[in-house]
């Protein structure tokens, strides 16, 4: 009886996911066909060729690799990802625990102050940024595409309120068995935080991998071009070939999917988290 | 002198010196970026607007004449409207729809970890890969889309390549030709809401469903003692204790979309805005003005400036309007 009331339930959820899951296979599909296949209309109820090409093929891939440096724009972005998230897991560690623990005047306006800036569309300072950055000297460099992103508001936010949940008690003890403040951060509370860390550093890695707008405006030469970049350069120069547009999109989107897969509970539980206004 | 000379007023001031300076030490890594790359560049965004600035330098004091220029800017109007038809189709609907779906996952639905997972994919999949399978789908002859309509009956559309207005659309199927005024968002931009409703719709999802969580379960138990069905439940306990949480996801989602820009850079074109500027929305304006036609970064500065406002404008009149009915426990 309950399992019967639930099959309704059941038959939406179903159609529902297999509307978030359908575009993705097609591009998978899409990826697989000859370019003859991909200019078929498709019939959305027929298995093939539709869904399953008529032949399947890999070249769509290694062509698509090899026609622009797509090698160097992952690299790109690994690198940007990897300066961008321990930079600003060690800046938001260093101002959240100030921010925390510290007593000092001033703290909540600075603080309340840095979160106001979050509400600020990022429209707003695209243009301000470019002059800054060519005053610089940074514009088509990576130190543009790395610097502005070492500092994170929200992940102060976020690990401040996780700095406060830890007991000042141990803040004491600590210092009284001769802790020094900084051990105090590195050896009690960053432990103790580990679920918080590994939020901020998802959210920073996706960002840096998924970031489009601001790359786009601050680089022009093709060597500095993160992965979404060159994708979308990619794509508006192939015009019909729908099979290697297909093929390069799902291999920049395959390692965040993968990722995804592997630690989808950390990812969800971070997201869900981020929404719990403090 | 020797440290116990030192009266104890001063020692303190010197230890709560010594504690200023510390503080300041951990926090200028992070203070100093943001300084420079957030604060700085807003304040200089209200000093841009009021010069002429060409591709980064000035080249003469504006005041408020580009400001002026605005009011009468009908490329300015255009982004305005078919940003704001943007929201209006976003908001509601993936409030509908997230909901609607985070209320059925948590009827202690066995597989919820499996749905929800497939739900939030394309929450973490690039803007880029999404708009250009997208465009793909809405192919007017190849597309996905259009195969799937044909085949339960309907005619295939032009979607992306479609400029009229839906509204004007489904009059014109009745008979009734609608004035300009009324024609609605363009098919094209249409098809961009629902590629932005299929890709955020995960999100939403996952943060009501944490707020539904959150409702004591024995509120539900005396409902069904009482003997309410399904839709009174929801109304009487779901709906006001979930309100909190639907603020934020209403807020969230108007800010968001107030700022789209990827899906229409990539989805529309050539030109970029199309067809006949009916995608045109204000971040690609700003993006248009300030760096690709000449690099006019006064004006974008300005046009930059009202999307701020609006969205200010909008964050504290959503506050207002729903705090008073929403419900905290």
């Amino acid at each position: 009886m309950r399992l019967l009331r639930r099959i309704p339930i059941h038959v939406l959820l179903t159609i529902g996911a297999i509307t978030m899951v359908l575009p993705f296979i097609w591009m998978v599909s899409t990826s697989l066909k000859t370019p003859q296949e991909t200019f078929i209309p498709p019939d959305f109820f027929h298995l093939r060729p539709t869904w399953i090409p008529e032949k399947v093929i890999f070249s769509n891939y290694v062509e698509a690799w090899n026609e622009v440096p797509f090698p160097r724009y992952f690299l790109n972005t690994v690198f940007i990802a990897i300066c961008t998230v321990s930079g600003v897991l060690i800046t938001s560690c260093l101002a959240a625990y100030a921010f925390a623990r510290f007593d000092f005047p001033g703290r909540e306006p600075l603080f309340v102050f840095f979160l106001s800036m979050m509400i600020v569309p990022q429209a707003v300072y695209l243009v301000p940024s470019f002059i800054i950055l060519s005053k610089l000297g940074w514009v088509d460099t990576y130190l543009a595409l790395i610097v502005p992103w070492l500092a994170q508001i929200f992940s102060i936010f976020l690990l401040r309120q996780q700095f406060r949940t830890i007991p000042n008690d141990y803040y004491d003890a600590a210092l009284i068995d001769g802790c020094s403040r900084m051990g105090f951060l590195w050896r009690i509370l960053v432990p103790l935080s580990k679920p918080t860390l590994v939020t901020i550093g998802l959210f920073s890695l996706l960002g840096s991998w998924n970031t489009f707008i601001w790359p786009l405006i601050m680089t022009n030469s093709d060597k500095l071009r993160p992965i979404q970049v060159g994708l979308s350069y990619f794509a508006q120069e192939q015009g019909t070939e729908y099979g290697l547009m297909m093929a390069a999109a799902t291999f920049c989107v395959a390692p965040i999917v993968i990722i995804y897969f592997i630690a989808q509970k950390q990812v969800i539980e971070s997201y869900a988290r981020s929404g719990i206004k403090g | 002198m020797t440290e116990h000379a030192i009266p104890i007023e001063i020692r303190r001031r010197r230890k709560r010196y010594k504690e200023l300076l510390r503080a300041l030490l951990y926090i200028s890594p992070a203070a100093i970026i943001i300084l420079v790359f957030r604060v700085l560049p807003i304040i200089a965004a209200f000093g841009v607007s009021f010069y002429y600035v060409i591709m980064g330098k000035i080249v003469g004091f504006a005041g408020l004449s580009q400001y002026l220029m605005l009011l009468s800017d009908s490329e300015f109007w255009n982004a305005l409207r078919n940003t704001s038809y943007f929201v209006v189709g976003t908001v509601p609907v993936s409030l509908f729809v997230s909901l609607f779906i985070a209320v059925l996952l948590n009827q202690k639905i066995k597989a919820l970890s499996i749905y929800r997972t497939i739900y939030f994919l394309p929450v973490v999949t690039s803007l880029v890969a999404v708009a250009i399978v997208w465009k793909w789908i809405f192919h007017p002859r190849l597309g996905l889309f259009n195969s799937f309509l044909e085949s339960i009956g309907f005619n295939h559309l032009m979607w992306l390549e479609e400029p009229r207005g839906v509204f004007a659309m489904l009059a014109a199927r009745m008979g009734i030709e609608l004035p300009t005024w009324m024609a609605g968002p363009s098919l094209a931009l249409v098809a961009i809401i629902i590629t932005n409703l299929w890709r955020g719709i995960g999100y939403n999802i996952v943060i009501f469903l944490a707020g539904l969580q959150n409702i004591p379960n024995e509120y539900y138990e005396a409902a069904r003692i009482d003997g309410a069905n399904r839709f009174q439940t929801f109304w009487k306990i779901t709906w006001p204790l979930i309100s909190p949480t639907t603020f934020y996801v209403v807020i969230m989602t108007t800010i968001v979309s107030f700022q789209v820009f990827t899906l229409v850079y990539l989805m529309t074109g050539t030109p970029v805005g199309g067809p006949l500027g009916t995608t045109k929305v204000l971040v690609y304006y700003i993006f248009e003005k300030g760096f690709e036609s000449g690099g006019d970064m006064g004006y974008a500065s300005c046009v930059a400036l009202v999307l701020f406002v609006i969205v200010l404008g909008l964050t504290l009149i959503q506050r207002r309007l729903i705090e008073r009915r929403v419900h905290y426990y």
